[in-house]
C-alpha cells in the first residue's frame, strides 16, 4: 500500500467517524435550544429569541398560557385514540397480507404504499375537500380520521417487515406440542411479533401528536397542540411549549433508550455465559 | 398416552402420496415401524424423507393413503391431535420463553399435572439444570440441541421424529450426540424416526434403515443388511462405496449364479442376486477386494483376476486406499486394513485382485451404474 | 403447510377494516379532489360548487402559481441533495465505524423525531435570528455582510428542510449500508489502486435501494412542505405548499387548491418515476 493510501486510510478510520457525530451534534442542537428555552424568563419583553433569566417559573406554571394545556390534551387523546385504532386495523391488515392469500394483492400493496409517497398538504386537502363536500362538521372525529389514515400505513408496512421475518417453524413447533390455532398464535405468534407491534404504536404516536398540516386542514374550531404552537408563533411564543417539547423528548428517550439498555444487558449476560 | 401394548402402537403408512403443484414428492410408499425401534428414513436431498416425516408430524396433509398409529387413523389429524413430536432441524426453539418453559410448553398445552417434576427429571435427563432459566439464544449449538430433544421427549409421544436434528453441529459433536440419542432412545423406549441424509450417521444410530430415492423406498432392513445385500445400485452407492462391473448371466450352478465378468466366471450366491436380465452388475464392496502380487496365494477360493495395474495409492492410516486398472479398462477401488504384515503396493505394479463369493451382489443392469454417487 | 382455520376469506376479513379505511379516507378523498379541480371556479362557500369539467383550472393555476411550484421543487431537490450527503456520512459511520455503539447511534437519530416538529423549526428561528451566534459569528468572520441576514432567506427554508427531514434519509441509507459486508469494502480497497475507486465501484452501487428510497422519503414531504417556509422564509418566496394551504383555508378557492394539489402530485410521481428508472431499481415499489 502506498503511503498516500496508507494515509488516506487513517484519516478515513477517524474522520468520517467524527464528521458522522458532528453530524448528530447537530441535529441535537434545536433541541437544546427548547430544553434552555424552557428555563428562559423573558420578561415583558416580547423578544422570545434571546436567553434573558434563568426561572423555574414555566415548569412550575406549565399551564400558565391560556388554552395550551388544552390543546396538549386534545393532541394526547387524539395520539392514544389514533394509535390503538391503527395499530389494531394495521396489525391485522398486516398478517391478512402476510399469511393469507387473496386477489388484488398488488393493489393492496400500492394503496399501502401511497399515503407515505404523497405530501401531507396533497392528503390534507383532499380529505377536507371529502369532508366539506359530504358536509361532516370538521372537528375531533375528522381529526382522528385523518389521523388514523395517515398512520396506518406506518403500522402495516412496520409490523409486515416483522411477520415476514418471523421463523415459520416456530409455529408449527408450538402446533406440534399439542397448541391449537388459538393457543399457537397467543402463545407464540404474537409474543413474537409484539415488538414490532409497540414500535410501530410508538411510531404512530409521535406521527398523530406531531402533524400539523394535515391537522389544521381537517381541524375546524379544535385546536391541537401543534395548531397552538403555530398560532402561538405568530403572536410570541409562550416558553412553556418548551417545557412540553422538553417533556416529550424525555418520555420518548428514556422508554427507547431504556429498552436498548435492556437489550445490551442481556447482550452482556450472553456473552459471559 | 395409550398403555397398550406395543403392537398397537407402531406406526403404518400404506400407499402414501404427496403431490404438489408441480411435482409428487411421495410415491405411494408403505411403511412399518415397531413400536419401540429406532428407524431411519436415509437419502440425499430432495428424496421425499422430509416430506414424510411432516405428514407423520401433521405438517403436511397426504394426497392420498392413510397414516396410523396402532389402528387409530392419524392421516387428517391436526399437528396437535396425535402423539407425535418433532424435533426440526432448525430446533425451532421459542425466543421468547426460556428453557424451562420451552420443555414445560408440550405439558402445559394439555393440563399436564405435576409440571415442574416432570421438566426438572427431563433437563437432568438431558443435563441442563443449570441453564434452565436462559433462553434459547444464549445456549450453544449442542445446549439448543438437547432442548429441542427435551421439549420433544417430555410428552411421552407414541412416535418422535428427528428432522436431522444433528445437522448444524460439527463432526466431533455431531459423534457425542449420535450416541447419546441412542443412549436416551434405549432408556426411554420410544420409536424414533430420524431423518438424514448422512448414512454413516443413520447406520450407528438406527435398528432399521429405509433408504428412500425420488419418492420412493428403495431398500428397507437393518443397516448391515442394506450395508452387505444392496438390492439396487443406488442402495449399493448411497451407503458406502461399491464397485460396479458389468457382467451377463451364464446361470445358476446350485446356490450360486455363474456370470462372466469379462471374460472371467464369478459366483454369486443366489440369495444375493437381484439381477432379473441376462445381464447384471455384478458388485464388490472395496474392502472385500484383496490385493496380491502376482502369482501370490490369496486366501479366496474362485473369482480370481489378474493383470490390474495399480493406478493410484492413497495411504489413510487404518487403510491403504488403491485404484486398480483391470484388463478392459475399468478402475476398482481396494481397501486394504493395514495390519502390518503386508507391504504396500506401488502405483504402477501389477497386482492379482480376489474375493469371496459370498461377498459379492449382483444388480440389475437396467439400473443407472452411477445412482447415489455424491457429488461431493 | 396446510395452515387450519385459515379459509379462503379470512385474509379479506382481516385486510377489510384498514382496506376500507384507506379507500374512504385517502382514495375517495383523492377523488374528489380531482373533481373539486374541475369545479366551476366561481363557485364559493356560500354559493355552493359546481361540477362544469373546468379544465382551465389547470391552466390558470399554473399560469399564476408556476414560480411557486418551481420554488418548491428546487427547494426540495436541493435539501435533498444535501440530506444525502451528510445524511450519507452519517449512516456509513454509523454502520462501519459504529461498532457496539451502532443501535444506540440510530437510536440517538430517531431522537429529535419525539420533540415537536414545529418547536424544532422554532428552534432554527432563534439560533438563525439576527441577535443569535451563527449570524454574529458569520459576520465577525465577514463570511456575510454586517447588514444580511440568514432568517427571511431561501437558504434559512432550505436548512430548516433538511433538518426536519434528514432521519428520513439517514435510516434507510443505514438499513442498505448494514448488509454490506464489511470485508467486501476492504477487498475492494485492497483491489483498486485509489480509496475513491473503491468507494464508488462497490460500496457506493451497494448502498443504492438505500439511497432511492432515502431519497425520496426526504423529496416527497419537501416538496409538500410549508411549515419550514412560513417560519424561516420570506412572504416573498412561498412554496407551493404555502399557496395550497392558503387557497384552501383563507381563499376557499377549491377548486384552484384542487387543480394545484393534483398538479404537484402529478409532477412528484412523474419525476419518481423518472428518477427509479434512471437509478434502475424499480422493484423498490
Amino acid at each position: 500500500m502506498s503511503p498516500i493510501a496508507r494515509t488516506w486510510r487513517w484519516i478515513r478510520e477517524h474522520v468520517v467517524l467524527a464528521l458522522g457525530l458532528l453530524v448528530l451534534t447537530y441535529m441535537f442542537v434545536p433541541i437544546a435550544v427548547v430544553v434552555l428555552m424552557s428555563f428562559n424568563d423573558p420578561g415583558k419583553s416580547k423578544n422570545v429569541y434571546t436567553f434573558r433569566h434563568f426561572t423555574l417559573h414555566n415548569w412550575m406554571h406549565p399551564c400558565a398560557p391560556a388554552g395550551m394545556c388544552h390543546s396538549v390534551g386534545l393532541s394526547l387523546g387524539i395520539g392514544l385514540l389514533a394509535t390503538i385504532i391503527a395499530t389494531i386495523i394495521g396489525t391485522m391488515a398486516a398478517f391478512g397480507m402476510v399469511r393469507h392469500e387473496f386477489a388484488g394483492r398488488s393493489l393492496a400493496n400500492t394503496v399501502i404504499f401511497l399515503p407515505m409517497a404523497s405530501p401531507e398538504i396533497v392528503m390534507g386537502s383532499s380529505l377536507l375537500a371529502l369532508f366539506v363536500s359530504t358536509q361532516v362538521a370538521l372537528g375531533f372525529v375528522t381529526i382522528l380520521i385523518a389521523h388514523v389514515m395517515f398512520c396506518l400505513s406506518f403500522v402495516v408496512v412496520t409490523v409486515k417487515a416483522r411477520l415476514t421475518g418471523l421463523d415459520d417453524n416456530l409455529e408449527q413447533a408450538a402446533m406440534d406440542l399439542y397448541a391449537n390455532e388459538t393457543e399457537t398464535f397467543w402463545r407464540v405468534t404474537f409474543p413474537l411479533v409484539l415488538p414490532g407491534i409497540l414500535g410501530a404504536a410508538l411510531l404512530s404516536f409521535s406521527l398523530s401528536f406531531d402533524d400539523y398540516i394535515i391537522t389544521n386542514l381537517n381541524a375546524g374550531q379544535s385546536t391541537t397542540f401543534p395548531m397552538f404552537v403555530w398560532g402561538a408563533a405568530q403572536r410570541g411564543v409562550p416558553m412553556q411549549v418548551n417545557v412540553i417539547g422538553t417533556v416529550m423528548f424525555l418520555i420518548a428517550i428514556t422508554l427507547v433508550l431504556g429498552n436498548e439498555l435492556n437489550n445490551r444487558r442481556q447482550a452482556r449476560a450472553l456473552a459471559t455465559r | 398416552m395409550s398403555q397398550a401394548s406395543d403392537g398397537s402402537r407402531s406406526l403404518h403408512l400404506s400407499q402414501v402420496t404427496k403431490e404438489f403443484a408441480a411435482f409428487t414428492a411421495v410415491k405411494s410408499i408403505d411403511l412399518e415401524v415397531p413400536h419401540g425401534s429406532f428407524f431411519a428414513l436415509l437419502g440425499p436431498s430432495g428424496c421425499g424423507k422430509t416430506t414424510t416425516l411432516r405428514m407423520v408430524a401433521g405438517l403436511e396433509t397426504p394426497t392420498s393413503g392413510s397414516i396410523r398409529i396402532g389402528d387409530t387413523d392419524i392421516t387428517y389429524a391436526k399437528p396437535y391431535q396425535r402423539p407425535v413430536n418433532t424435533v426440526f432441524q432448525s430446533y425451532a426453539l421459542f425466543p421468547h420463553l426460556d428453557i424451562y418453559e420451552n420443555v414445560a410448553f408440550g405439558l402445559r398445552r394439555r393440563r399436564s399435572p405435576e409440571v415442574d417434576r416432570q421438566v426438572k427429571e427431563m433437563l437432568e435427563l438431558v443435563e441442563l439444570t443449570s441453564q434452565a432459566r436462559k433462553k434459547p439464544p444464549q445456549l450453544s449449538g449442542g445446549q439448543q440441541q438437547r432442548v429441542a430433544l427435551a421439549r420433544a421427549l417430555i410428552n411421552r409421544p407414541d412416535v418422535l421424529l428427528l428432522d436431522e436434528p444433528l445437522g448444524a453441529l460439527d463432526l466431533k459433536l455431531r459423534r457425542a450426540m449420535q450416541l447419546e440419542l441412542k443412549r436416551i432412545q434405549t432408556e426411554v423406549g420410544l420409536t424414533f424416526i430420524h431423518v438424514t441424509h448422512d448414512q454413516e450417521e443413520a447406520m450407528t444410530m438406527a435398528d432399521t434403515i429405509a433408504v428412500m430415492n425420488a419418492g420412493e423406498i428403495e431398500q428397507m432392513g437393518a443397516p448391515n443388511d442394506l450395508y452387505e445385500n444392496p438390492k439396487t445400485t443406488f442402495v449399493a452407492n448411497f451407503l458406502g462405496q461399491s464397485n460396479l462391473i458389468a457382467g451377463k448371466v451364464l446361470g445358476p450352478d446350485g446356490d450360486f449364479v455363474k456370470v462372466d465378468m469379462h471374460g472371467v466366471t464369478v459366483s454369486i450366491p443366489v440369495s444375493r442376486a437381484h439381477a432379473a436380465g441376462a445381464d447384471g452388475w455384478i458388485g464388490i464392496r472395496p474392502e472385500k477386494v484383496l490385493i496380491a502380487a502376482v502369482g501370490e496365494e490369496i486366501d479366496a477360493p474362485g473369482n480370481h483376476l489378474d493383470g490390474g495395474i495399480v493406478t493410484d495409492v492413497s495411504f489413510v492410516g487404518v487403510s491403504t486406499q488403491y485404484l486398480v486398472r483391470m484388463p478392459w479398462g475399468q478402475e476398482l477401488q481396494v481397501f486394504e486394513q493395514n495390519t502390518g504384515r503386508r507391504r504396500l503396493f506401488a502405483k504402477g505394479e501389477t497386482v492379482d485382485l480376489s474375493w469371496r463369493p459370498e461377498y459379492a451382489f449382483l444388480l440389475d443392469a437396467s439400473q443407472d451404474v452411477t445412482a447415489g454417487i455424491e457429488d461431493d | 403447510m396446510a395452515r387450519p382455520g385459515r379459509n379462503r376469506y379470512t385474509g379479506y376479513l382481516l385486510l377489510a377494516p384498514g382496506a376500507l379505511w384507506l379507500a374512504a379516507f385517502f382514495v375517495i378523498p383523492f377523488y374528489s379532489l380531482v373533481s373539486a379541480s374541475l369545479f366551476d371556479p366561481n363557485g364559493s362557500v356560500l354559493t355552493g360548487y359546481k361540477m362544469t369539467f373546468h379544465v382551465a383550472n389547470f391552466a390558470t393555476v399554473i399560469r399564476v402559481y408556476h414560480s411557486e411550484l418551481f420554488r418548491s421543487l428546487w427547494y426540495a431537490g436541493l435539501a435533498t441533495l444535501i440530506c444525502l450527503v451528510i445524511g450519507y456520512v452519517l449512516a456509513y459511520a454509523i454502520a462501519f465505524k459504529g461498532g457496539r455503539w451502532r443501535n444506540l447511534l440510530l437510536v440517538l437519530v430517531i431522537a429529535p423525531f419525539f420533540t415537536s416538529f414545529l418547536l424544532r423549526t422554532l428552534s432554527w428561528k432563534l439560533i438563525l435570528s439576527d441577535h443569535g451566534f451563527v449570524v454574529s459569528t458569520l459576520q465577525n468572520l465577514h463570511l456575510i455582510g454586517s447588514n444580511q441576514h440568514l432568517l427571511n432567506t431561501w437558504f434559512a427554508v432550505v436548512a430548516g428542510i433538511v433538518y426536519n427531514f434528514l432521519p428520513f434519509m439517514v435510516l434507510p441509507l443505514y438499513a442498505s449500508l448494514e448488509k454490506i459486508d464489511g470485508r467486501l469494502v476492504e477487498a475492494a480497497n485492497d483491489l483498486y489502486a485509489s480509496p475513491f475507486t473503491a468507494f464508488f465501484k462497490v460500496t457506493w452501487p451497494l448502498s443504492l435501494p438505500g439511497v432511492v428510497a432515502g431519497t425520496l422519503l426526504t423529496f416527497i414531504p419537501s416538496a409538500g412542505d410549508y411549515i419550514n417556509q412560513t417560519l424561516l422564509g420570506s412572504p416573498g418566496g412561498r412554496m407551493v405548499g404555502n399557496v395550497i394551504q392558503s387557497l384552501f383555508t383563507t381563499t376557499q378557492d377549491y377548486a384552484g387548491a384542487g387543480a394545484l394539489s393534483v398538479i404537484l402530485m402529478v409532477v412528484i410521481i412523474g419525476l419518481v418515476l423518472v428518477y427509479i428508472r434512471k437509478a434502475g431499481t424499480e422493484e423498490l415499489i
